[in-house]
């Protein structure tokens, strides 16, 4: 799960890591209360989860409540990449005279974290990383170690860090270890990480993604949930458990598994199809899981026949069946389907389905040739 | 001969209960001809469930039937603590099928037997298992999409398109020795490059299916170990040829960010390491057929 900047912010503070002081508003007249609190001046940041935001105008400096007002007006509603701005972060404008870089990340490569520290921040890193690699320190912490104070002092200067700001931002870096680290991110990232004139070390900026199967020990994390996705269907695929990503095609898929849904989607695409989607229902999905599935596609209109593609291991054959059956005569399933079942319990769950004797369902027994069958109903049924 | 599990192999199924997955698919590993030897459960020891003597640990499982493998599917929150806990039980080869464990527990877990428990390797977890067709088969694959006697090895990153690897080999009469199902989270236990090296050293593995997906590095570094250590044949599919970039498919291991980790670069590194790389498995199928056709 992506945090906004903000909700990044709040989490970085809870592990003392020092942020301006700041609150969100929805509203003009909430983001003018915020700045008469915090003081001014003030800077107005539209918080969405993506890049670039500052290049559209999304970042603005107010020196009074009329700039507020201006400014909030502006960016509330405005358009970043897609993603419309429905909130915004005020916080005290800050003086800088350095900008520096720090994150974590897992190093999938090497299996241990991977600590980088640059000099060079308020910049595109990855930029950086390309054209002056040198310009970042990198450090692997190894998650039985963690990561030492005196190992933090050494990254600081190694990454060129000046003298002022080394002691305070080893700080910070240690720090953001315990954050990303107790706190469970994937990433914690602060781009910039400034030095102000009046000698503080603290984050300008927050990106933090959070472990999603670290859930169950983080009940804190519930006041992140439900703000991530604008897509009404990726939203119901989520609630109901559902691996969802809306694609621009006209074949409705279902598999079971990451890779056999996108392998699915391959295959109809090779085939001269177009997937109209990605959905993995999941390993050991039961029935219920199954009419879901089917309940998300039926949504999107721009579906003209379904292709289940089921290989079973964990995920049961009869469950699926059951699931399906069970979805027709919930749901009016508005397009033919076509469904190739393999593995655990196969036989059981192809029994099934031609007891119900479903006009809507037609099994195909490979999956190159269920891909084409899926097609070619598709493209029979277009307007 | 089989990589890492075979006939001899004994597995205590950790977790057991009489409404545990693991139950379910220790029994159905047992009916395959697996020796399902003990389970065990904190709550249970002394109890026999399906004929299978449950103890209270691993420690006691091992020291009264000589365990030398363990298969693992308890909940995420008490995954890492069981892989340990097999380690520690002095157990060798540990399958751990849990979905959903945090990256950190993953990253502690992994360095944890690195550093203190060398001689045990985990397969998985988030994983299908392996099946050494004919002999062992531990986890959740369906063992009669297996065909035994080589020459094929197999290994996997995803779950599903490993049975469909599987079945696409046996429906086209190529036998395999291992398949091995290494998982798809950010910190496996067994690598690509692991599994190819012991297919390698293998005597009765002749050629190889490797079958990777988009996101990560893993794949690019098995193309560096079949350049410059395999004299086996490879064959790859890399599912999410299709998969929009920045876009999460499904699980931790399918993400790509930019250009890194496309489904194009990796068949690329592999194209260039000698592999034939198919477009899918229906067709990695066929190319493995020519491979063993040319086999001397």
């Amino acid at each position: 799960m992506d945090l906004y900047e903000y909700q990044g912010k709040q989490y970085f503070a809870r592990f003392g890591i020092p942020v301006s002081p700041g609150g969100v508003a929805d509203t003009v007249d909430q983001a003018l209360a915020v700045a008469d609190e915090v003081g001014f001046p003030v800077v107005v940041k539209a918080q969405v989860k993506v890049g670039g935001r500052g290049k559209a105008g999304g970042i603005q400096l107010a020196d009074d409540a009329e700039a507020v007002r201006r400014h909030a007006g502006a960016i509330l509603g405005m358009d970043v990449k897609g993603h419309v701005v429905e909130r915004l972060w005020i916080e005290r404008s800050s003086d800088i005279t350095h900008e520096y870089y720090a994150s974590f990340t897992l190093d999938r490569t090497a299996k241990k974290h991977l600590c980088m520290v640059s000099a060079r921040g308020g910049v595109d890193i990855e930029e950086v990383a390309d054209s002056d690699p040198g310009a970042i320190a990198r450090l692997h912490v190894d998650p039985l170690d963690g990561l030492s104070a005196a190992a933090a002092a050494q990254l600081v200067a190694e990454a060129g860090l000046h003298q002022v700001a080394r002691e305070q931002a080893a700080v910070v870096v240690q720090k953001l270890y315990a954050c990303y680290e107790e706190g469970d991110c994937d990433l914690a990232e602060i781009n910039p990480l400034i030095y102000t004139p009046d000698g503080r070390v603290h984050a300008l900026d927050a990106k933090v993604t959070l472990d999603d199967n670290a859930r169950f020990r983080h009940p804190e994390w519930d006041q992140f949930a439900g703000t991530e996705t604008t897509d009404p269907r990726e939203r119901l695929a989520k609630e109901k458990g559902l691996q969802y990503v809306g694609l621009d095609g006209f074949v409705g898929i279902i598999a079971n598994g990451a890779g056999l849904a996108m392998s699915t989607c391959d295959v109809v695409e090779q085939v001269g199809g177009s997937p109209a989607n990605f959905l993995d229902i999941g390993g050991g999905a039961n029935a219920a899981q199954m009419a879901n599935a089917l309940e998300v596609i039926n949504t999107d209109d721009k579906v003209r026949s379904i292709f289940i593609n089921i290989f079973g291991g964990i995920t049961r054959g009869e469950e699926v069946a059951n699931g399906i059956v069970e979805a027709l005569g919930r749901v009016d399933i508005s397009s033919p389907i076509v469904i190739r079942l393999d593995g655990t319990n196969a036989e059981e769950g192809r029994r099934i389905l031609a007891e119900h004797g479903s006009d809507k369902l037609e099994p195909v027994p490979t999956m190159i040739e269920a891909a084409k069958r899926a097609t070619e109903l598709a493209r029979g049924s277009r307007p | 001969m089989s990589i890492f599990v075979d006939e001899s192999t004994k597995v205590v199924v950790q977790g057991l209960s009489p409404t545990s997955q693991g139950l379910y698919h220790g029994l159905r590993n047992r009916a395959y001809g697996t020796q399902v030897v003990a389970g065990t459960n904190p709550k249970r020891g002394g109890e026999t469930i399906e004929g299978i003597p449950v103890f209270s640990g691993v420690a006691e499982a091992v020291a009264a039937t000589g365990a030398d493998a363990s298969f693992i599917s308890v909940p995420p929150p008490f995954a890492a603590a069981a892989i340990i806990e097999a380690a520690e039980a002095g157990i060798g080869f540990v399958v751990c099928i849990t979905e959903g464990i945090p990256a950190h527990d993953e990253a502690r877990a992994y360095n944890l037997l690195r550093r203190d428990f060398p001689h045990t390797r985990l397969l998985g977890p988030n994983c299908p298992g392996i099946i050494s067709a004919g002999k062992c088969n531990i986890g959740i694959t369906s063992g009669d999409i297996a065909l035994p006697g080589g020459p094929a090895g197999l290994v996997s990153r995803s779950g599903t398109v490993f049975y469909q690897a599987l079945y696409e080999l046996t429906q086209k009469g190529i036998g395999q020795t291992t398949g091995v199902g290494i998982g798809g989270d950010p910190v496996p236990g067994t690598s690509f490059t692991d599994a190819l090296a012991a297919f390698e050293a293998d005597p009765e593995t002749k050629a190889v299916l490797m079958i990777g997906e988009i996101g990560g590095a893993a794949e690019e570094q098995a193309a560096d170990f079949i350049r410059d250590r395999m004299s086996k044949p490879v064959v790859a599919y890399i599912a999410g040829v299709t998969a929009p970039p920045g876009r999460k498919m499904g699980h931790a291991g399918a993400i790509i960010s930019g250009s890194q980790g496309t489904a194009k670069a990796k068949m690329e590194a592999l194209s260039a390491a000698g592999v034939s790389v198919a477009q899918n498995p229906t067709e990695a199928g066929e190319l493995m057929v020519d491979v063993v056709k040319n086999l001397v």
